[in-house]
């Protein structure tokens, strides 16, 4: 699949590219920050049918919706579950081991099943953060897990 | 008492270019083609002739070219200016070509002289970047696959003037071919430094001009701006050229930052220069000269067609994208009037103005109209071949 990316002098890019079922999509990113997410007609591929402005926040949700599919679903599963399903919010003290290493490197949920959901620094939230998201002292990570295995990542966290 | 009677026609004025813009905005159409009838009713020979503001309104009006130019340099950096050089050239020249000679020729026919040829070549050249922007948004094409083709051809515009410009300004101000050459080779000088000091050191331009203070950044901004175009000026290189560059020199978030503050600015000044470009004309000089206006008008409009078409084929659009960049490139608006402006000032013929006034009233007011009518039309006939 190939993404083309076009300069627009004075606004902004656009990115865009045809799915397999042969619509063509893309996004028009503007300078001031917003987005523009287009659909081309499919009668006259180069006029754009339906064009939906999005915010910074909206983006930001649709992004996620699309690229984390199977992390929501799994959280899904979990809360579906059972009761017995804790969420714990650890922090990650400057001077520990992982401070300024991904989180891949943890392996926290090959190690102990909990899943690291989020991560909260300095108010502001990280949701489903991925393998390369580099902690930083002062961060708080959001765990969910069975008791033991959320434990078994305060662990991990604090001692390495 | 003068300052009361000041007041009183500045704000009657404003006043009534703001209702006017209210009514633009509900029919859908550019506030300019108003603006411009309200100069043309308050100037020498309108309905409500004003007795001491003009003054103050010229100088407004200085000041509005200046903005209307710092602004749009803000829009771009120089990167994009020599990428879309570079990517566009060819169709940028027959732009050039095919837009400039309609006004050319029209006034060599007439008898103008060359000088008048090189100013109504301008008038008939350089479409209105703003109405076209408004134009694209205003109807969801910025997505559109001609729009590249479109905006390039605009900064290429864009990047013509300040060439255009400096020799205009040298032609008007009636120098010898030798004196003149001079002024053009100092003029090409000065706008490759700018643009080689802006892609080198633009950094350092920008440190200089940067402040969290929205209040110091305004200041900072705009008096560089004039300092630069009175330089600028100085060196007959046309003010309005020296504002542009400034614009370019800056760029990323800081620009972001100062066009912010600059558009209400410049909206006000900006609607004060189409007023005041109304003043000089007297409108019942606009009636013999309409029919050959709605002609250059027409004329113009196919050319325009034409240039669209002929780019948008190249970058491998569509037929109905063709025409949608053609239409888009309609619109003319600010820098015609500019242009006529200064051929106004320099006193190069007394219908140049009026045929300038009438020309721009059709295109600005026609251009975003053709193009909301014809989309439905392009559509249907894109829909059954």
């Amino acid at each position: 699949m190939d993404v083309e990316q076009t300069a627009l002098p004075g606004i902004g890019l656009r990115h865009e590219f045809t799915t397999r079922s042969g619509r063509r999509i893309g996004i028009v990113s503007h300078r001031t920050g917003r987005r523009d997410l287009v659909i081309y007609d499919p009668g006259d591929p180069d006029r754009v049918c339906e064009t939906v402005t999005l915010n910074d926040e909206e983006a930001d949700a649709l992004a996620e919706l699309l690229g984390a599919p199977r992390i929501v679903q799994r959280l899904n599963a979990l809360h579906r579950e059972v009761e017995g399903l804790v969420s714990l919010q650890l922090p990650v003290p400057p001077g520990t081991p992982y401070v300024g290493r991904p989180m891949g490197e943890a392996r926290v949920r090959t190690r102990t099943g909990a899943s690291i959901v989020a991560v909260v620094r300095g108010g502001q939230v990280f949701a489903s953060p991925g393998p390369e998201f580099v902690f930083e002292g002062g961060d708080v990570v959001v765990a969910v897990g069975s008791r033991e295995s959320t434990a078994a990542v305060s662990d991990i966290i604090t001692r390495g | 008492m003068h300052t009361a009677i000041l007041f009183l026609e500045l704000g009657a004025i404003l006043l009534a270019l703001g209702v006017l813009g209210a009514l633009a905005l509900r029919v859908g159409i550019s506030p300019i083609p108003l603006y411009l009838l309200a100069g043309l009713a308050f100037g020498t020979g309108g309905i409500v002739p004003l007795a001491t503001s003009e003054e103050f309104i010229s100088v407004g009006a200085e000041l509005g070219v200046i903005l209307l130019l710092l602004t749009l340099g803000l829009e771009y950096n120089a990167d994009e200016l020599v990428t879309s050089l570079r990517g566009n050239a060819r169709a940028g020249v027959v732009d050039l070509l095919l837009n400039a000679a309609p006004g050319a020729i029209a006034a060599l026919l007439l008898g103008w002289g060359p000088v008048a040829a090189a100013a109504m070549a301008g008038v008939t050249y350089a479409t209105s970047s703003g109405i076209t922007a408004k134009v694209l948004s205003d109807l969801g094409w910025i997505g559109n696959r001609e729009t590249p083709v479109v905006l390039s051809l605009l900064v290429f515009e864009d990047l013509t003037m300040a060439v255009y410009l400096p020799v205009l300004t040298a032609m008007l101000a009636g120098l010898s071919f030798a004196g003149g050459a001079v002024t053009v080779g100092i003029a090409l000088a000065t706008v490759s430094v700018v643009l080689l000091v802006a892609l080198r050191y633009g950094r350092l331009i920008e440190a200089f001009v940067a402040s969290p203070n929205s209040e110091v950044l305004l200041l900072k901004v705009v008096g560089l701006a004039l300092l630069i175009a009175g330089a600028a000026q100085k060196l007959q290189v046309s003010a309005a050229v020296g504002a542009f560059l400034v614009g370019i020199a800056l760029s990323g978030e800081l620009a972001e930052d100062a066009r912010a503050l600059l558009i209400p600015l410049r909206d006000l000044f900006a609607a004060v220069f189409f007023v005041f470009f109304g003043l000089q004309t007297d409108p019942t000089k606009i009636g013999p000269v309409a029919g050959l206006a709605a002609l250059l008008a027409l004329i113009s409009m196919i050319t325009k067609l034409l240039t669209g078409a002929y780019a948008a084929r190249r970058a491998g659009i569509a037929r109905a994208g063709r025409a949608r960049a053609g239409i888009a490139l309609i619109p003319r608006g600010e820098f015609n009037i500019v242009i006529a402006g200064l051929a106004v000032a320099a006193g190069v013929h007394p219908d140049l103005g009026p045929l300038a006034a009438a020309y721009v009233l059709i295109l600005a007011a026609f251009g975003p109209l053709a193009a909301r009518l014809v989309q439905p039309l392009i559509t249907a006939v894109a829909k059954r071949a």
